[in-house]
This record gives C-alpha cells, sequence and structure tokens, in this order.
C-alpha cells in the first residue's frame, strides 16, 4: 500500500537510469541521511540520552561507519568481482601506515645516488587520500596472480599479503617512524584549518567519507565497469568470449576495492584508534570484514551497512544485556555466553537465508510492493 | 515471519540497552578492565579477582573510603586493544563522578587509551607495565606507571646477571637475548637494552615471538644454535609457559632464563612441572605470599562467601599484584579526599591524590602491605614512584626470593625517558608542565 510505484510513470531515460528509481526508496533514503547528518548531531547536541554521551558516538557509530566502508571496499572485489580476498586487513593497515607516514612526512636518504627524497608533512586529508591511493597500487599488485588462479587459491594468494604486510609493519621500524613500542600516534586531525577533535566532529567526518564512497560505490556497480565485474564473477570464460578484458576488469576491481579498504584503513587509525600498532590490522580484521560481507550480502553496498552492524554491534549488545538487566553473572560467563549465541545466530542466519540480510532486505521489498494484496 | 521476529528481537534489545539503572550517591566508581578468557586469562583472572576482593575487603572492612562506598564494575577486554576502548568508553562514565581512574593491565590498551584518558580527565594507572616514557608526569599528566617501567624492569635484571656474572666489568662480550612478545608490550624495553649492550658491551639480540605465544619452535631453535648467556622473557599468558618448555626441549637452562615480572608468576611455571624448576623471575617488589592484609581479606571477604577466587589461590604472585594496585588506587582516592573532601570525586581530583600520594613504611604496614612494599612516592615529575625489584626463582613448587633488593639506575633511564616523552609532546603539541609549580 505504501510502497507502490503504481502511478510514477518515467518519462525521460534519465528518469528510467536514476540511482534509485521508486520514489519511497528516494524518501526513505533522505530521511536516514537527514537523521544520520542532523539528526544525530542535534541529538547530541541537546545532551538527549544515549546520543550525549561519548559512548555510542565512539564506541558504537564511529567503528560501524568506517568498518562499513571498509566492507563496501570488499563488497566490491568479492561481491561483485567473485575474487575472493583475505587480504582487506593488510590493504587497511597499508592505507592507515601510508597516510601516517604521508602526514608526517616522509625522508627517504639514497645514499649511492647522494640524494633524499623528502616530503613535508601533507594535510590530513591529502594523506588520507594518498594512503588510499597506496593501498589501491599494492591492491593492483597482489591482484596479478587472480589472473591465473581462482577460488580457493586466490584466498591463499591473498593470504600471503596479510601476513607480509603484517610482517612489513611489525619489522621495518621506517614506517613506524623509530618509534621504540613499535605502536605510533595519529598526526592531529585538521581539515582546511577545522580542527577534528570531539566525536561528533569524528563522527561526521565519518559520515561524510562514508556517504561520499557509497554513493560512488554504488554508481560505480550499476555502470559499465560495475556490470563487467559481475560478468567476471558469474562466468570468466563467458565473459570473455563477449568481449571482456578479465585484464582491465579483474585488476580495476582490486585497484577501487584497495582503495576504498585503505581510505578506511586510514580513518580507523587516525580517527578510531588514535593510536595503533599492527595488531589492528591483523587477520582478525580480515576474516571479520569477509564476514560482514558475506552475513550482509554478498554484491550489496546496502548489505555492507547492515553485515557491519550485525558483527560489531550484535555482540556488544549480547554483551551488555545481563549486566543492563541487573543478571549476576560474572564477565566470564558473559563472554562466553556471547560467542555462543553469536555463532548459532551466524549458523541459524546462513542456514535460513545463504544470501545475507541484502537477501531479506529484497524479499521483504517485494512482499511490500503487494501487500495487503498479495497473489 | 523471520524478518518480523529479527526485529522484534532487535526492538527487545534497544529496549534493555535504553533502561539505565540509577546511580547510587554516594559511591565512588571504579572500572575493572579485565580478562577472564583468551590466550592471557591463565594470567588475568588472578589478577582480576585480587583486584575485585580488595575493593571488596574497603567496603566489607571500612564501609569504603571515608563513608564513601566503592562502586566496581567489570569489563572483559580479552587483552583485544578494540575492545579495551569499548569497555573504556563504556564505563568511563559511569557512577556519581564517573570513572575513578583506569587500569588496563595491556599495554596495546594503554596506548589507545593515553590520548583519551588525557581528554577525558581520567587517570590511567599501569602499574609495572603502559608506556616507560609516561614516567615524566610533565607531560603525560595522566598516566601513572606506577612501581616501574619495563625500563626500569631492564635495568635491574642487567644488574642481577652482572652480579651474576662477578660485576658489570664481566658482561663485556656476554650474549643476552629477549625473547619478547610481539607487541608494544614486549617491545619497550628494547631501546633500554641496546642503551645497557652498548655501556656494558654486552651483546644483545632481541627475538620475537608472534601472538599469542603457543608457536615458539624456530625461536628455541635459534637460540640453541646462538647459545646466549642469558635469556630475558617478556611474555604473557600462554606464552610463558610455553617458553618454558621449549627452553626444556632444547635443553637451555632454566638458571640463565630470567623473566620480567609479567613472566613470573605460577601459571606461567606450572604447565611445565619439574621441567621449570631453576627458572628465575623478577618481582614487582612484592612476591607470592600471605601478608597481614590477607588475613583480613579472608576473615571480611571470603569468610562472607565474597570471595572470587578459590581459596587456593588467595596470595599467589599474580593475585597479590590485583591487590596492590587496588590498594594504590584506593590510597589515591583517599588522598583526594583529604583535599577535596570526603565524597566521590571526579577524575581529575584523583589524578591530583595520585601524584601527591605517599606511602610511608608506617602506613604500608598499617594498611597490612608491610613486606610487600617498600614506600611510594609519587610527584609530578616522577610518577613511577619506586623503582625497586628482587629476583626469585621456582624451586618447583614454590618461589623463592635469591636476591636483595635493586634500585633501578635512574642515570641510565632518564635521559631515555626524557628523550622520548619530549618527543611525544612534540608530535601531540603538549606543552609539558612546570613540575616545580604543581602542589
Amino acid at each position: 500500500m505504501l510502497y507502490r510505484e503504481a502511478g510514477q510513470f518515467k518519462t525521460t531515460y534519465a528518469e528510467d537510469m536514476a540511482i534509485f528509481p521508486i520514489r519511497q526508496d528516494r524518501i526513505a533514503l533522505a530521511i536516514l541521511l537527514g537523521i544520520a547528518f542532523i539528526g544525530v548531531p542535534l541529538l547530541a547536541d541537546f545532551d538527549i540520552w544515549p546520543f550525549g554521551s561519548d559512548y555510542l558516538l565512539r564506541a558504537i557509530l564511529l567503528p560501524f561507519l568506517i568498518l562499513a566502508l571498509a566492507a563496501i571496499g570488499v563488497n566490491i572485489l568479492v561481491g561483485y568481482c567473485g575474487q575472493i580476498s583475505l587480504g582487506s586487513g593488510a590493504f587497511m593497515a597499508i592505507g592507515a601506515y601510508s597516510a601516517y607516514k604521508l602526514g608526517t612526512g616522509v625522508h627517504i636518504p639514497l645514499a649511492w645516488f647522494d640524494f633524499a627524497i623528502s616530503i613535508p608533512p601533507l594535510p590530513v586529508l591529502l594523506a588520507i587520500l594518498l594512503g588510499g591511493l597506496t593501498a589501491a597500487v599494492a591492491g593492483i599488485l597482489f591482484g596479478v596472480p587472480s589472473l591465473r588462479i581462482k577460488g580457493l587459491y586466490l584466498a591463499v594468494a591473498t593470504l600471503a599479503a596479510q601476513f607480509f604486510f603484517d610482517w612489513v609493519f611489525l619489522r621495518v621500524a621506517w614506517f613506524t617512524n623509530y618509534a621504540p613500542s613499535g605502536s605510533v600516534n595519529a598526526p592531529t586531525l585538521d581539515f582546511f584549518g577545522l580542527h577534528v577533535g570531539t566525536p561528533i566532529e569524528r563522527y561526521l567526518l565519518c559520515l561524510i567519507f562514508v556517504t561520499v564512497f557509497a554513493v560512488l560505490a554504488k554508481n560505480l556497480v550499476r555502470g559499465n565497469l560495475g556490470r563487467q565485474w559481475m560478468a567476471i564473477r558469474d562466468m570468466d570464460i563467458a565473459a570473455e568470449l563477449i568481449g571482456i578484458r578479465p585484464l582491465y576488469a579483474k585488476l580495476t576491481a582490486f585497484a577501487v576495492s584497495s582503495f576504498i579498504i585503505g581510505v578506511a584503513g586510514a580513518l580507523w587509525a587516525f580517527v578510531y584508534l588514535g593510536s595503533w600498532e599492527p595488531l589492528a590490522f591483523s587477520i582478525d580484521r580480515s576474516l571479520q570484514l569477509l564476514f560482514m560481507v558475506i552475513i550482509g550480502g554478498l554484491g550489496s553496498i546496502m548489505g555492507a551497512f547492515v553485515g557491519a552492524a550485525f558483527i560489531l554491534i550484535l555482540p556488544i549488545l549480547l554483551n551488555r544485556i545481563p549486566s543492563e538487566l541487573g543478571v549476576p553473572l560474572s564477565t566470564e560467563t558473559i563472554t562466553h555466553l556471547e560467542f555462543i549465541i553469536f555463532g548459532s545466530l551466524i549458523c541459524y542466519l546462513l542456514i535460513k537465508e545463504p544470501h545475507g540480510f541484502a537477501r531479506l532486505i529484497s524479499l521483504g521489498k517485494e512482499k511490500l510492493r503487494l501487500w495487503p494484496f498479495p497473489y | 515471519m523471520v524478518r518480523n521476529k529479527l526485529m522484534l528481537a532487535a526492538a527487545v534489545l534497544s529496549g534493555v540497552v535504553l533502561a539505565t539503572p540509577a546511580a547510587a550517591q554516594n559511591e565512588q566508581f571504579i572500572p575493572i578492565l579485565s580478562y577472564r578468557t583468551g590466550a592471557y586469562a591463565v594470567n588475568g583472572v588472578p589478577f582480576a579477582n585480587g583486584m575485585a576482593d580488595y575493593y571488596n575487603l574497603v567496603n566489607e572492612r571500612d564501609g569504603g573510603i571515608n563513608g564513601v562506598k566503592l562502586l566496581v564494575e567489570e569489563c572483559e577486554t580479552g587483552y583485544a586493544t578494540d575492545k579495551g576502548v569499548e569497555c573504556y568508553e563504556r564505563l568511563k562514565g559511569k557512577g556519581p563522578t564517573g570513572a575513578a581512574f583506569v587500569n588496563p593491565l595491556s599495554t596495546g590498551i594503554t596506548f589507545a587509551l593515553t590520548e583519551k584518558t588525557a581528554t577525558d580527565k581520567i587517570p590511567i594507572i599501569t602499574m609495572g607495565y603502559g608506556r616507560a616514557d609516561s614516567k615524566n608526569g610533565a607531560v603525560f599528566a595522566y598516566n601513572f606507571p606506577l612501581l616501574g617501567t619495563y625500563w626500569s624492569a631492564a635495568d635491574i635484571a642487567i644488574q642481577h646477571i652482572a652480579k651474576e656474572v662477578g660485576g658489570f666489568d664481566k658482561l663485556k662480550g656476554k650474549k643476552i637475548s629477549l625473547l619478547f612478545h610481539d607487541s608494544p608490550y614486549g617491545k619497550e624495553p628494547i631501546p633500554m637494552l641496546q642503551v645497557l649492550a652498548k655501556k656494558h658491551g654486552f651483546e644483545f639480540t632481541p627475538i620475537p615471538v608472534t601472538h599469542p605465544g603457543v608457536e615458539q619452535k624456530s625461536q628455541w631453535l635459534a637460540i640453541r644454535q646462538n647459545r646466549p648467556d642469558y635469556v630475558l622473557v617478556w611474555g604473557w599468558g600462554v606464552m610463558n609457559g610455553t617458553a618454558v618448555k621449549e627452553a626444556a626441549a632444547v635443553a637451555y637452562p632454566r638458571e640463565k632464563m630470567i623473566g620480567v615480572w609479567w613472566s613470573g608468576a605460577e601459571p606461567d611455571v606450572t604447565p611445565a612441572g619439574d621441567q621449570a624448576a631453576g627458572y628465575k623471575a623478577l618481582m614487582l617488589q612484592h612476591g607470592a605470599g600471605k601478608f597481614p592484609v590477607h588475613a583480613d581479606i579472608e576473615k571480611h571477604v571470603y569468610a562472607k562467601g565474597k570471595g572470587l577466587s578459590e581459596p587456593g589461590k588467595v596470595g599467589e604472585v599474580l593475585y597479590n599484584r590485583g591487590m596492590v594496585n587496588a590498594m594504590l588506587g584506593v590510597e589515591a582516592i583517599r588522598k583526594a579526599q583529604e583535599k577535596f573532601g570526603k565524597k566521590p570525586l571526579t577524575g581529575e581530583q584523583v589524578r591530583w591524590g595520585l601524584e601527591n600520594l605517599n606511602l610511608s613504611e608506617a602506613r604500608l604496614k598499617e594498611l597490612g602491605f608491610e613486606g610487600m612494599l617498600k614506600p611510594v612516592k609519587i610527584s609530578c615529575s616522577d610518577h613511577e614512584g619506586a623503582r625497586d625489584g628482587r629476583v626469585q626463582q621456582w624451586d618447583g613448587k614454590g618461589w623463592k626470593i635469591i636476591s636483595d633488593w635493586y634500585t633501578a639506575n635512574q642515570s641510565g633511564t632518564e635521559p631515555l625517558v626524557d628523550e622520548v616523552s619530549a618527543k611525544y609532546a612534540a608530535e601531540k603539541n603538549i606543552k609539558s608542565r612546570d613540575c616545580s609549580k604543581e602542589s
């Protein structure tokens, strides 16, 4: 009844190809963006619980937004192009560490040539974007094997990237500016003279990044390039026969995906952690991102957000329920319960709906269109 | 249908989270960031029990601190940095005045929280761990690496080795390896050991062990080939027990191994059985055993059935360390109450109490900690307060103290503290305080 497109006529090609062709979708998205951009800061400003406390912003929304961005990146590679990657954590690390190096100044003395490469500390925004670019270059390099190997074997090859970069950032002291403990501190967050410090400012900064990249990604996957990726995913030989170049399609998927993951990594380090060590981008992070994409739904931008929420927020909620209800359980029992319930939920969900939340959402949409008169 | 049920579940969940309990008025909130699960639980559990039992003792025996009850809540970090940050954010604002201080019991979490706690004005107590450069309170106003940093520990370990080999001049040409947990925790002592290696002329080799440390075959193979004169162990959790077992497997003498004070508790040696006999470790002042305060704990906490530990484990090394850590925090609150009044205090006020904490021998005796600790005096320029340690040896059944007291040589650590903390201040645009004007 509410969700019905009858009477919405499209009279131009542009309208027909619009990113959200159904009016209700556009309204829903506008409301969502309105809440995210205006509602949350207002609620926080008026100190309305729970938005007034730092907890929701700093411990829930900030990591959610950044990991959702990373999940979009992973989804482009795994969900749209069908190339399984276990190296997402490494690409986040590359984004974070190259942004750190560029943000604090690079100095490479080349003694043989009697010459040194010096780059002064760059502005943070530029450092974050260039961090993403460095990750994209690394992504292309580690994407080359994908031209020859497929499926699980490719997953193992990307695993090599994960371990290689873990090792590099642990061992090569140059990347950490020779910090004695191997833990580095992000430079101060100044954007065009504005200092980003409070939780709400950090939240808005990440929200802008996430919105821009989500819209870009959404447009990319429904365009020429996205269709090439999907063709490769669905059947690479057939795609090649109809004139899609696997080299170009696969490497662009690696590049775009790594770029977004790299930017997310830089944000994770600069905006969320502030001070970090390579363990923040370990294999666990790669698996976490992959699970987000699988649970959320392969090949769906929306799914990346839902998956990130499920994997990140649900355990925290489960962990908090007993203490908020006043049930006297030890933290040990609560943590074990959290693992049991969360694990069984994943199993249940994947049995009931192997295509993840995105599929559930689209099924719901179909039903809503017919409601209340299904045929 | 599934969707509806999920939505219903989500609604119930959010309703649960929205219901915040009302806070009582005359209570001081103290968060405990602990880990009772995961690879580090063997060490995390006794420490958390010691802390919680001591806070409980203060409530049960004294009715709180000058009538202000302690409200304690634990949060499980699993020794993971991101979970630790979440726990900190969850607990920092609880109670009428927010968290009095936070003890992360993880060097990684300490690094992640250092900037946040300074902004939130909540002191971060890192007793015997954390960033060594935070000894300099002029830069790190809210960090308190009480009783000893890793640089002090490294210095004490080398002092003991020098004594065993017959003097500092005999260290020349000796080979000393550091088997360390590959994280900020394990890496902290390296710069100090490098300085000492240069000064005394021994050959220093750091050997990293990847988290969590159950796989050490290649490291011990390297040790067997290199035959160092001493191996320092900077491990935590399962890594310690594994190191002792692997040493036995390659027949490296356990007497030549010296663990840091986090690698010298019962769970570190008991898994290796008889093979662990002879293993040595530093002591963060206290060791295992029972002191007058334990009698109070047994009377006021365990007799009432409120103790968290198995009674047999009361008095173990890490249990005692948890108690010491809790006691220092409680005494800091008491000190701060002298200035700000006998009411719940904010983190900023407790910070003053910590910075002016002065526990004399007489006061320690009153508290029942006589024999466990030497006097502690914190000041603006010295957030460490004391830097003494001894060495203990596992004889197969218990820890025996085998050395006199050592005091870390400040002339060795101080230049490094100044250098590294100045670098941090410059990076973070922190204006260091003038300690001569602080009171």
